[in-house]
């Protein structure tokens, strides 16, 4: 990974980093999402929601606050959507799983509405972020954007993996498994989902923090893209979800995909195979590519 | 000025009215797959949608009336429900796994249909034509528009036949039964599993109408059926899951409401309105109005 | 056992990783051509919601090459187009044109359809300073304030209150003066921006306003809002709407008999083809604007033969056939960018940019000179009025006297018929 960055740098080539940033920011939604869809059993269709609620909380530090700083960005956006997901979580959780799905597509829809009707930050105009040239020892101001996505990546898979491994991640399971046995036997669900909920939120705010000055130009109908909802569901559902790892393939895998198909095939064609292998797999495969990999594994065993 | 208020305020009320009677039927389905059999179909719209493209396809080509282009397919759109319930008890609802992956099934489902449509038919709106389309209806005052009426009516009717159905018929009686007691049904000799089958096939028949309804009322393309996802599940929890009487009236209270907010709060906020009733009433009475 | 795993499952996602980076670091191109082509290169909205007049745009840009390629190239050398589909989604752009620039090497990139599409591209395109022609995208150099941006919106040097300046001029001139105007748009970019610049005329002529308020684009029914307009008694209302919503509002407002003196304005939709088929005889009376109609006074040179191309072509892919709102300009705009190339008879960004700056071009879609701001130095957003429709046949719009130009002077063709009539 470092050899390919290196021998970019030197080939100049800057798609690599705009097209790896993508992939990267898929990596970290989709691994949000799984700590709360694979590991506990929710599924958040609102991912778009906490996505730009990250985007629109670092614009409006970086336009109107004149923060500019990378680190307090990806703070204000992480808290920002955090926040969301307690709130979400505690308005909704106390309910069955279905009525949490159906409460996060209708925050997506309210929030939408809410910053089109937001003249602060552009309302349905939305909002010019103008780009730095460069960045400290980094040169041009992308490829810093790529780097941090890649560390902050790295921090998303490591609480994921610390979740998985932890009492936490032990009770996440417990509550996905059967919620009405896990309290029966002590389990604090609600503090769980209500931390399974948050710390996705966060991580979701996160992802969508560095945004706007990727595509220096948010507006409502794009920071709330439908695809940021599929991708980040279709993503672990294709890889595994329920080890950290799983995610990270599939958004690997099918970033990459479309990556490639934007700029080759091009067309909705690419958005149909996103559809149908997603179905595909959740018919034909549970477990994702993880679970299929296990399974051949343990063939050739016996 | 208190006359121009009340006139305002009745148009409103009407308006809502009749939107609340196609909101009605467009829900009614649901209340069939998700309030009596538990079977989160989140991609009910979408199935709408499509009922909306093949109304507007036998309407332009063979100048079909689209109430007609709605009840034609219907048969279709069963077998075609039949057939996804299929899969889905095969591949989740024996196993028992029904929450996360049933959910990303349908999930699955709306994205496909939704982009299949994208990729034949592109993202122009379609519209539907017909001779009572423009018009309106003056009586004591108010004026109803056709475009309004029509549907209103339609999905009155369709919800009417559907409670006769549930509650007068022997499929229907044991598809109520089924929600509430599969066990009883089973010592009843009703097979459950093709109980729930037939259930689901007629939740998806009714979408051919209810699309056909839609595309009366104004143009359509693919993505408008999103907007309809977070409508349709207020009503049908509003109403209290299972209740076909009870999702009409929740239909025309989130009608009425959409339509006042519409006129005196400011259109924009008007989609917002079935969310927000829709949190109200699971925070305050998850049940629903009518609910069991 | 289980670490060991996780570690084999690691190497592979590298493996995976490293492969897909290679690729898309250095993705193969087609690269032969005995004769080097200059490459245009740009992303188009082929899917999603802008691509009706994306695919008509770059239906017209295809004409255009062939065009020029059969009269021998620019600079001698063929000209060829490069372009990916964008899908309508922003957040593609910055990776199609790193891609164009960085692994296709196009020698001129122009921009996508629409302003969303157009800002994420600006960045790349500044900091290369690179020459930058755009395809209908509003205002977007007000912020960037770049020397070598160029714009193919007929509207003038203020965009956003150019769209409606013809209109309420044309109210203003009414005799008696009508006083108090309903403003309504969806709550999107454009609309919000027409409704802005609205706002400035409606100042400057000492209008009042009565209504001013948004609705979500995905309304379905506009009667309520029909209404409400109609209980405050405008003598204009001006309407900046995207299709679905211009089509409900002219069905609502017939409804419910909403009947100003003046009706329109900011409409997107009443410039294609399937809509004015579906609003047939409806339409008679509504003032709204357009970029080119088949009037008399708008006949350029070379805009008959373009037609002549364009309309079987677009009827052959389903696009709207008669294509008068945005192909000429798509035309257009590669025109003045190849005229600047042979003019200069240099690929120099900074000798192209200069040279578009300081001068006046013929196209087919008139004579285009630019303002220092890279828009065109005069408005020419057409205000026309729909009259005489009599069936709404596709044939009747191709006829002049149907969409009679009132705006901008020198472009007038026919008499605002005023009051408005009402609906038919």
């Amino acid at each position: 990974m470092l050899a390919t960055l290196l021998s970019q740098r030197f080939i100049r080539n800057q798609y690599f980093f705009f097209a790896g940033y993508v992939i990267l920011q898929y990596v970290i939604l989709a691994t949000a999402w799984n700590i709360l869809g694979g590991y506990t059993g929710y599924v958040n269709f609102g991912t778009s929601a906490f996505f730009a609620l990250g985007a629109y909380s670092a614009a409006i530090l970086i336009n109107k606050l004149g923060v500019s700083h990378f680190l307090a960005l990806v703070v204000a956006g992480g808290l920002v959507s955090g926040l969301l997901g307690l709130g979400i979580g505690y308005l909704t959780l106390r309910l069955r799983g279905v009525f949490f799905s159906i409460a996060t597509l209708a925050l997506a829809v309210v929030l939408q509405t809410a910053i089109i009707n937001w003249d602060y930050v552009g309302g349905a105009r939305g909002i010019y972020v103008l780009r730095p040239k460069e960045a400290p020892f980094f040169g041009h101001y992308v490829e810093f954007l790529f780097i941090m996505m890649v560390l902050l990546s790295l921090v998303s898979v490591g609480v994921a993996w610390w979740i998985e491994n932890s009492w936490v991640g032990r009770g996440l399971a417990a509550i996905r498994d059967n919620e009405e046995a896990a309290e029966c036997m002590g389990v604090p669900i609600l503090k769980l989902k209500l931390f399974a909920t948050t710390v996705s939120g966060i991580l979701m705010g996160v992802a969508g923090a560095p945004f706007p000055y990727y595509i220096t130009y948010l507006e409502p109908s794009s920071a709330f893209n439908l695809d940021y909802a599929v991708n980040s569901l279709a993503m672990p559902m294709i890889g595994g979800t329920t080890t950290w790892i799983g995610p990270v393939i599939g958004a690997v895998l099918l970033g990459t995909a479309q990556q490639l198909a934007t700029v080759t095939i091009s067309s909705h064609l690419n958005l149909l195979l996103v559809g149908v292998i997603l179905v595909a797999f959740v018919v034909l495969a549970p477990e994702g590519i993880v679970g299929l990999a296990q399974r051949l594994r343990r063939r050739k065993l016996s | 000025m208190g006359s121009k208020f009340m006139e305002l305020l009745l148009n409103a009320v009407k308006d809502g009215l009749l939107l609340g009677g196609f909101y009605g039927a467009i829900s009614v389905g649901l209340t069939i797959s998700f309030g009596l059999l538990d079977v989160v179909n989140i991609a009910h719209p979408i199935f709408i949608i499509l009922g909306s493209y093949i109304a507007y396809v036998l309407n332009s080509t063979w100048g079909v009336d689209p109430l007609l282009a709605g009840l034609l397919p219907a048969p279709l759109f069963y077998w075609l429900g039949v057939a996804v319930y299929r899969v889905y008890y095969r591949s989740f609802e024996r196993r028992g796994e029904e929450s996360l992956r049933g959910l990303v099934f349908f999930f699955g489902i709306l994205f496909l249909i939704e982009v299949s449509l994208i990729i034949t038919y592109g993202v122009d709106y379609r519209l539907v034509s017909a001779g009572y389309i423009g018009r309106s209806l003056d009586l004591g005052g108010l004026s109803f528009a056709y475009r309004l009426l029509v549907p209103f009516l339609a999905g009155s009717l369709l919800t009417l036949a559907l409670f006769l159905f549930l509650t007068r018929s022997f499929y229907g009686k044991a598809i109520m039964g089924v929600s509430q007691d599969r066990f009883a049904l089973q010592l009843m000799g009703a097979d459950p599993v093709k109980i729930k089958t037939i259930a689901f096939g007629l939740s998806i028949a009714t979408t051919s109408l209810a699309g056909a309804l839609l595309i009366i009322i104004g143009p359509v393309e693919p993505s408008v059926g999103r907007v309809y996802i977070g409508r349709v599940f207020a009503v049908v929890v509003l109403g209290g899951m299972g209740s076909v009487g009870g999702t009409l009236v929740a239909a025309i209270i989130v009608g009425v409401a959409e339509s006042l907010t519409s006129i005196f709060v400011g259109p924009a906020w008007s989609e917002a309105v079935s969310f927000a009733l829709l949190l109200l009433a699971l925070a305050v009475r998850p049940s629903g109005l009518f609910g069991r | 056992m289980k670490h060991t795993g996780k570690f084999w499952f690691g190497g592979w996602a590298l493996a995976v990783w490293f492969v897909a980076a290679s690729l898309l670091a250095g993705f193969p191109t087609a690269a032969q051509a005995a004769e080097k082509p200059i490459k245009i290169g740009f992303s188009m909205a082929l899917t999603g919601g802008l691509a009706a007049g994306g695919k008509a745009a770059l239906l017209a840009m295809q004409i255009w090459a062939e065009d020029v390629n059969k009269k021998g190239g620019l600079l001698g050398r063929p000209v060829e187009l490069v372009f990916y589909d964008d899908q309508t989604k922003p957040a593609n752009v910055p990776t199609i044109y790193t891609k164009l620039l960085d692994v296709d090497k196009v020698d001129f990139v122009v921009s996508p359809y629409g302003t969303n599409m157009t800002a994420p591209a600006m960045p790349i395109v500044m900091e290369r300073k690179l020459t930058f022609i755009s395809l209908f995208a509003l205002a977007i150099n007000e912020k960037f304030n770049y020397p070598y941006y160029f714009g193919s919106m007929p509207t003038g040097p203020k965009p956003y209150d150019d769209w409606s300046t013809g209109f309420f001029e044309v109210a203003a001139a009414q005799n008696p003066k009508p006083r108090t105007v309903a403003l309504v748009g969806a709550d999107a970019e454009y609309p919000v921006n027409a409704l802005t610049g609205a706002r400035k005329n409606i100042q400057k002529h000492g209008f009042r306003i009565v209504y001013d308020k948004r609705y979500p684009p995905a309304t379905t029914d506009y009667t309520p809002i029909a209404r409400a307009i109609k209980a405050v008694n405008p003598d204009i209302v001006y309407v900046a709407s995207y299709p679905p919503d211009t089509v409900g509002m002219i069905k609502a407002s017939k409804e419910v008999n909403l009947k100003p003196k003046i009706f329109g304005g900011g409409m997107v939709g009443l410039q294609f083809t399937p809509i004015q088929q579906n609003l047939g005889v409806a339409l008679n009376g509504i003032v709204n604007y357009h970029t080119w109609v088949p009037e008399p006074t708008l006949m350029f040179p070379g805009i008959g033969d373009f037609f002549k191309k364009y309309k079987p072509r677009a009827v052959a892919e389903k696009l709207d056939p008669l294509g008068y709102y945005l192909p000429p300009l798509a035309y257009a705009y590669l025109e003045v960018l190849a005229q600047a190339i042979e003019a200069t008879k240099s690929l120099d960004q900074k000798m192209v940019g200069e040279y578009i700056r300081k001068t006046e071009f013929s196209t087919i879609a008139g004579k285009i000179k630019f303002a220092t701001n890279g828009e065109w130095a005069k408005s020419r957003m057409l205000m026309t009025q729909f009259q005489n429709i009599k069936s709404g046949d596709l044939e009747e719009f191709s006829k002049p006297g149907k969409m009679v130009v009132l705006s901008p002077e020198e472009f007038k063709s026919g008499k605002l018929i005023y009051p408005f009539q009402g609906w038919k």
